[in-house]
């Protein structure tokens, strides 16, 4: 699994990236995250709202920081999916 | 509290609203009380400003809640690529119109604005339509909103709604009609993203209200410095500073002192909850409504750090653009008001 977060490096994207990794250590997945921040590649994304969560190459999230429980269960969908 | 919050938003809200109004309607008498208890003479200059203080913190407090809560449910129902639906291929100045509208509603942070900037131009919405969502949605801010209503009264808000609508309307319009389509960085144009790449749920109320909670402990937990050091430096102008003194500087009388305001609140940036209380003491002493209103507006509408990030994608001629034409636009603003409230 591939976890990219998409935003310039606000307050909210780094929050994100926290709590994915929590969300991810809490669900035992080995992923690799990764941290975008250049606009041009964020805007390929189509979010209209940083930050943005992209789980294997798809947009699962944007515009706000779900909660780490939101997270799993998102993380828990794409897995099984 | 807040994993009961979680569970029983609905119950919770039920239950604090009647202790809201109660505590709400108790404010002056509890201010009354505080100042005999502590002995400050009536009239005195530190009287004075420590009534300011005491009344006017819980007082901005509890409506702030309120109306953040209420915001908060209210943009449940909207969002960005809603609004750029709506917005794809309107007519110039309708397309204004709708787009200043959904940019006082639409949930929308700074943070964002380059994004949401490429995304509806990529998406086909024109220039013009796109800069007035962008010059609204910080321009009207709801804290403003909350702050004017709560400390001048209902119809300093609305003029402030209706005049932010048309800076937003006009300025867009402008931009539109000049054809500043080149001075959009190229690649902005060559991105064709997918549209349609995030499908939306459709909350619960449940889920609109824990949003509105969500808001309130964002936005009142980032902003309540602000507020402390706002309603501060207001207390001490109310105390301290004599009776009509800001007429001669920032009075009707001199015309100098709208471009003059605009110059120096356009740097300038704060949030609204810093800015008010200031407003407010200003007007006591003598400022007049216009070049308040206008130094307040470029204060919070243009920040000299969102324009830096729209760098991103605008090239500097449009920039200025941008700046100059929303400037001008408060300029106009603040003369009119000044002119009207004589």
């Amino acid at each position: 699994m591939t976890i990219k977060v998409l935003g310039p490096g606000c307050m909210n994207c780094k929050t994100l990236e926290k709590r994915i990794q929590i969300a991810l250590q809490e669900l035992g997945i080995n992923a690799v995250v990764e941290k975008v921040e250049d606009y041009e590649k964020i805007a390929l994304y189509g979010i209209l709202r940083t930050p943005g969560l992209v789980v294997d190459e798809k947009v699962a999230h944007s515009g706000s920081v779900p909660t780490v429980e939101k997270l799993k269960e998102i993380l828990f969908a794409t897995q099984t999916a | 509290m807040e994993k009961f919050f979680a569970k029983h938003p609905v119950g919770t809200t039920a239950l604090f609203l009647p202790a809201w109004i109660a505590l709400y309607a108790a404010l002056q008498p509890l201010t009354d009380a505080l100042i005999t208890l502590t002995g400050l003479v009536q009239g005195e200059r530190l009287t004075e400003a420590v009534r300011f203080f005491v009344f006017e913190v819980p007082k901005v407090m509890l409506l702030l809640t309120l109306v953040v809560f209420g915001v908060g449910i209210v943009r449940t129902y909207f969002s960005p690529e809603r609004t750029r639906k709506m917005l794809g291929g309107r007519s110039l100045f309708t397309g204004n119109v709708l787009a200043s509208m959904l940019g006082i509603v639409t949930p929308f942070c700074s943070c964002s604005a380059v994004p949401l900037f490429i995304g509806f131009v990529g998406a086909g919405v024109p220039l013009g339509v796109t800069f007035s969502f962008l010059i609204a949605a910080p321009m009207i801010n709801e804290i403003a909103v909350v702050l004017l209503f709560g400390l001048f009264g209902w119809k300093t808000a609305l003029l402030y709604v209706g005049t932010g609508l048309s800076i937003a309307i006009a300025a867009g319009y402008i931009i539109g009609r000049l054809k500043v389509e080149r001075f959009v960085e190229d690649w902005v144009y060559q991105i064709h993203a997918n549209t349609d790449a995030l499908e939306e749920s459709i909350p619960s109320f449940r889920d609109r209200m824990q949003s509105g909670y969500g808001a309130v402990k964002d936005i009142v937990g980032k902003v309540w410095p602000y507020l402390l050091v706002g309603i501060g430096a207001g207390a001490c102008i109310h105390g301290y500073v004599p009776e009509n003194f800001m007429a001669s500087l920032m009075g009707k009388s001199a015309w100098w002192s709208v471009p003059v305001s605009v110059l120096i609140g356009v740097p300038l940036y704060s949030n609204p909850a810093g800015i008010i209380p200031i407003v407010q003491a200003l007007l006591e002493k003598g400022a007049s409504l216009g070049t308040v209103l206008a130094f307040m507006m470029s204060v919070i509408g243009l920040s000299l750090p969102e324009t830096i990030i729209l760098k991103k994608v605008l090239k500097i001629q449009l920039i200025a653009v941008f700046i100059g034409v929303v400037a001008t636009g408060i300029i106009i603003v603040g003369y009119v008001f000044n002119f009207i409230f004589a």
